[in-house]
C-alpha cells in the first residue's frame, strides 16, 4: 500500500497519485420510507474499485431513492459504508467530503457558469479558505486533466448552459473527478445520448472505474450489457437478483419483472431505454 | 470580455471604481455647496450599506430587510463613544448630558468600554459581524430562506427598535443620541473637519466597492452565486451552503455597521427612526432600483433614490413614501435586474440592432430557445433552483 497522508479535512490521500485511496461502498439492509410508503424496503449491494456496478430495475423500483439515501438527501435506515465510515445519518455535504459523488437524473450543472467555473467549484472542497478568497489565475492541472477526459478541454470558457445534453452529463462526471470522489453514483448518465455518445461514456466510465467504485443506474439494457461488470436488479424496493450480466439476464425473476413491466409499457426490456425521464 | 455571472471584467471594474472615486473625491467637493456635500456624505453612508446588500442579496440571494439593525449597532456604538468623549471635554463629569436629564446620573456598565476609541472602532465592525454570524448560522443551518428569511430579518429590526425605545435612560429612547460636539478630538463645528469626514466616508465607500469587486472575482464570489442559484447542488459538492451564506451576510452586516458609524458624525444624530423597519426597506429600494447583482448598481441606486427622496419629499412630503413603494414594486415586477440591466439591454440592442428591432426586450425569448434568453440576463435573475 502506498503511503497516506491526511489532508486538512481528514480525507485520506494517496501521496503517489494524488488521488484519494480507493475504497468500497457496501450497502446493506437499506430501507427508505416516505410517510407510510416504503420506497426501498431492503436493498443490499456493493461497489468496489475497479468495477462498474449497474443498478437496474423498472420505473419506481427505488434506484434513485437508494442514491438519495446514500448521499444523505433522504433519511434511510440500515447501513451504507464507505470503507469504515458509515454514511447514513450524515449531512449531504459531509458525505460528499468523504468522497461520495453523484449525478442527477436531470443534468444539473451551473448553467450560468463556464465549464471551467463548474469544474473549479467542484474542485474547491479541498481548498483552504484562503484560496477561496483569491480569483482563479491558472487552470489547475487536475482540472485540465478532467476536462481532457470528458472531452471538454477545448470548451473551458463555454457557458455550461449552452452545452449539448450529452456534454452536460460529461461535465457532471468531470465535476465528480475533480471533486476526487472515491465512489461515483450516476443516475441515468446516458439518458438522451446518441449511440456514439453512449459508447464514449461507457469507455470513460471504465477508465474512471480503475481507481474508483462506480455505480450506474440505467434503463438502457444494451449499454448495461456492454459496460457492466456486475449488476444488481431492484424491484419494488428490494434486490431480486445480482451477479454478472449473463446471470441476471438468465434469472427468471428478472425476466418476470421486466416482462411484467414490458407488458404495461409495451416494450421489450432491451428497448426500455429512452422510455424514461 | 466579462468574467461571466454578471461580473465586470477587471478593467471595467477598475475603471468604474476609478470614476466613482474621481466623482466623489474630486468633482463633488468642487461643485457642491457645504450643505449639499454634507447631504451627499449621508447618502454615501447609505451607499456603503447598499454595497453590503449587493453582496448578501444580489450575489447571495438573501433578501435582508434587517440591515437597520447592523447600521444601528455601528451607529449607536459610535454615538456612545462620542457622547462619552464629549462629556469628558473641558473637565466634564464624564456622564452624557441626556443621562443627567433622564437617568440617575450614572453611566451604565455596558457603556463603559465605549470610552475607548479603539474598542469603539473594533465594535463598529465586529459587533454587527458577530451578530450576523450567530443569526446566519441559526437561520441558514435550519434552511430558512426566501420570504421567510426576509420576514425574520424584518422582525429582528422591529424588535431592535422596541428595545431602543424602551431604554430611554441609556439609549435616548425615541430621541436617540445627538448633539455631538467632537469626533476623536476634532471639533464637529469646524467646516474643515466636516470636509475631512466627507472624504473619509467617500474613501470608505470606494474601498467597499473595491472589496466587493474583489469578492465577485474570487472563488468565494463564484461559490456564493452558485449557492444562490442552486443551493442543493452545492451541498453535493461538499460545501455547507449555510457557511457560505453566513460569510456573505456577516460581511454585509459589517459594512452596514461601518456606514452607521460614519452616519453619526456626518448627520449628527442616530435614533430609532434612522434604523427601523422603514429605513431598512429603503436600503433595499435603492439596491433594487440600481440593480442588485452588479458592482455599481447598488451604489448608484442608493445615492439616486436618497437624492430623489430629499428633492421630492421637500416638494411633496406625503407623496414620497407612496412613490417609493410603487417604485420598488415596479422595479421588481418589470425590471428585476434594476437600472444596470437596462444599460445592458440597451447595449445589447446597440450591438445587435436586428434582434432588438424585431422583438421587444421583455419578449426577447419569443423566437429564441430558452438558453439564449437566459444568456441575455446573466446573473441578474437567480436561476430556478436545481432540484435533484
Ligand atoms: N420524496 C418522495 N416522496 C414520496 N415518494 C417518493 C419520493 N421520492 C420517490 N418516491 C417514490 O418512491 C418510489 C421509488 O422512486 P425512485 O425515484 O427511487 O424510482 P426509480 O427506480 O429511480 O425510478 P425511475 O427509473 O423512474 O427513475 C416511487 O414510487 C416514487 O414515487
Ligand atoms: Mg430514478
Amino acid at each position: 500500500m502506498s503511503p497516506q497522508t491526511v489532508d486538512v479535512l481528514g480525507a485520506p490521500q494517496d501521496v503517489a497519485t494524488g488521488l484519494a485511496a480507493p475504497v468500497s461502498l457496501v450497502v446493506s439492509g437499506l430501507r427508505v420510507q416516505f410517510g407510510g410508503f416504503v420506497a426501498v424496503s431492503d436493498a443490499s449491494f456493493d461497489a468496489h474499485p475497479g468495477e462498474v456496478r449497474f443498478l437496474i430495475g423498472p420505473n419506481g423500483a427505488g434506484k434513485t431513492t437508494c442514491i438519495d439515501a446514500i448521499t444523505g438527501l433522504v433519511r434511510g435506515t440500515g447501513s451504507a459504508k464507505l470503507g469504515d465510515d458509515e454514511l447514513l445519518g450524515r449531512p449531504v455535504h459531509r458525505t460528499a467530503r468523504l468522497g461520495v459523488g453523484r449525478t442527477f437524473q436531470t443534468a444539473s450543472v451551473f448553467e450560468e457558469m463556464s465549464v471551467l467555473q463548474n469544474l473549479d467549484i467542484a474542485a474547491g472542497m479541498n481548498r483552504r479558505s484562503a484560496a477561496l478568497l483569491r480569483p482563479r489565475r491558472t487552470v489547475e492541472p487536475r482540472i485540465e486533466a478532467a476536462a481532457e477526459q470528458i472531452g471538454l478541454a477545448g470548451s473551458l470558457e463555454q457557458r455550461a448552459g449552452t452545452l449539448s445534453h450529452g456534454q452536460k452529463q460529461w461535465l457532471e462526471i468531470g465535476m465528480l473527478l475533480v471533486q476526487d470522489a472515491r465512489v461515483l453514483l450516476l443516475d441515468e448518465p446516458v439518458a438522451g445520448m446518441s449511440h456514439d455518445e453512449r459508447t464514449a461514456t461507457g469507455t470513460l466510465l471504465q477508465r474512471i472505474a480503475e481507481h474508483r467504485a462506480v455505480v450506474v443506474v440505467e434503463h438502457d439494457m444494451d449499454f448495461m450489457r456492454r459496460f457492466a461488470t456486475r449488476v444488481t436488479v431492484l424491484h419494488q424496493g428490494s434486490v431480486i437478483s445480482e451477479g454478472s450480466v449473463a446471470h441476471v439476464q438468465a434469472d427468471p425473476r428478472v425476466q418476470e419483472v421486466y416482462l411484467g413491466s414490458a407488458a404495461t409499457h409495451g416494450a421489450d426490456p432491451a428497448e426500455h431505454e429512452g422510455a424514461t425521464s | 470580455m466579462t468574467g461571466g455571472l454578471g461580473v465586470p471584467s477587471r478593467r471595467n471594474a477598475l475603471a468604474g471604481t476609478g470614476a466613482l472615486a474621481l466623482v466623489l473625491l474630486v468633482v463633488a467637493p468642487l461643485m457642491l455647496s457645504d450643505f449639499r456635500l454634507a447631504l451627499l456624505g449621508k447618502f454615501i453612508c447609505f451607499a456603503i450599506v447598499a454595497v453590503g446588500i449587493g453582496i448578501a442579496w444580489g450575489r447571495g440571494g438573501m433578501l435582508t430587510l434587517g440591515q437597520g439593525v447592523f447600521f444601528g449597532i455601528g451607529g449607536y456604538a459610535m454615538a456612545m463613544h462620542l457622547k462619552l468623549a464629549d462629556a469628558e471635554l473641558n473637565g466634564g463629569s464624564g456622564v452624557p448630558d441626556f443621562m443627567l436629564l433622564y437617568g440617575d446620573g450614572t453611566v451604565p456598565g455596558w457603556w463603559e468600554p465605549f470610552r475607548s476609541p479603539l474598542f469603539t472602532l473594533l465594535a463598529v465592525v465586529a459587533l454587527p459581524a458577530l451578530l450576523a454570524t450567530a443569526l446566519g448560522l441559526a437561520i441558514f443551518k435550519r434552511r430558512i430562506k426566501g420570504a421567510y428569511f426576509a420576514i425574520l430579518s424584518q422582525a429582528m429590526v422591529a424588535a431592535f427598535v422596541v428595545l431602543l425605545v424602551g431604554q430611554q435612560q441609556t439609549t435616548g429612547g425615541t430621541n436617540g443620541l445627538n448633539g455631538f460636539r467632537s469626533f476623536f478630538g476634532y471639533s464637529l463645528s469646524d467646516p474643515a473637519n466636516r470636509l475631512t469626514l466627507y472624504y473619509l466616508a467617500a474613501g470608505i465607500l470606494v474601498a467597499a466597492v473595491a472589496l466587493s469587486a474583489a469578492l465577485q472575482r474570487s472563488r468565494f464570489g463564484e461559490l456564493l452565486v452558485a449557492t444562490r442559484d442552486a443551493e442543493e447542488r452545492v451541498r453535493f459538492l461538499g460545501y455547507d451552503p449555510a457557511l457560505v451564506k453566513t460569510v456573505a451576510f456577516a460581511l454585509a452586516a459589517a459594512l452596514a455597521g461601518v456606514a452607521g458609524a460614519l452616519f453619526v458624525p456626518i448627520v449628527g444624530i442616530i435614533s430609532p427612526a434612522d434604523i427601523g423597519v422603514v429605513p431598512s426597506i429603503v436600503f433595499i429600494v435603492g439596491v433594487a432600483v440600481g440593480g442588485r447583482a452588479g458592482l455599481f448598481g447598488p451604489v448608484l441606486g442608493a445615492i439616486g433614490v436618497a437624492w430623489a427622496e430629499t428633492s421630492l419629499s421637500e416638494a411633496f412630503p406625503s407623496f414620497w413614501s407612496y412613490f417609493q413603494g410603487a417604485l420598488l414594486i415596479a422595479v421588481i415586477a418589470l425590471l428585476p435586474g434594476g437600472a444596470a440591466s437596462l444599460v445592458d439591454r440597451l447595449r445589447e440592442r446597440a450591438t445587435s440592432p436586428r434582434r432588438g428591432a424585431s422583438s421587444p426586450p421583455a419578449a426577447g425569448a419569443a423566437g429564441t430557445p430558452a438558453p439564449a434568453a437566459a444568456a441575455s440576463t446573466p446573473a441578474d435573475r437567480p436561476a430556478e433552483e436545481v432540484h435533484p
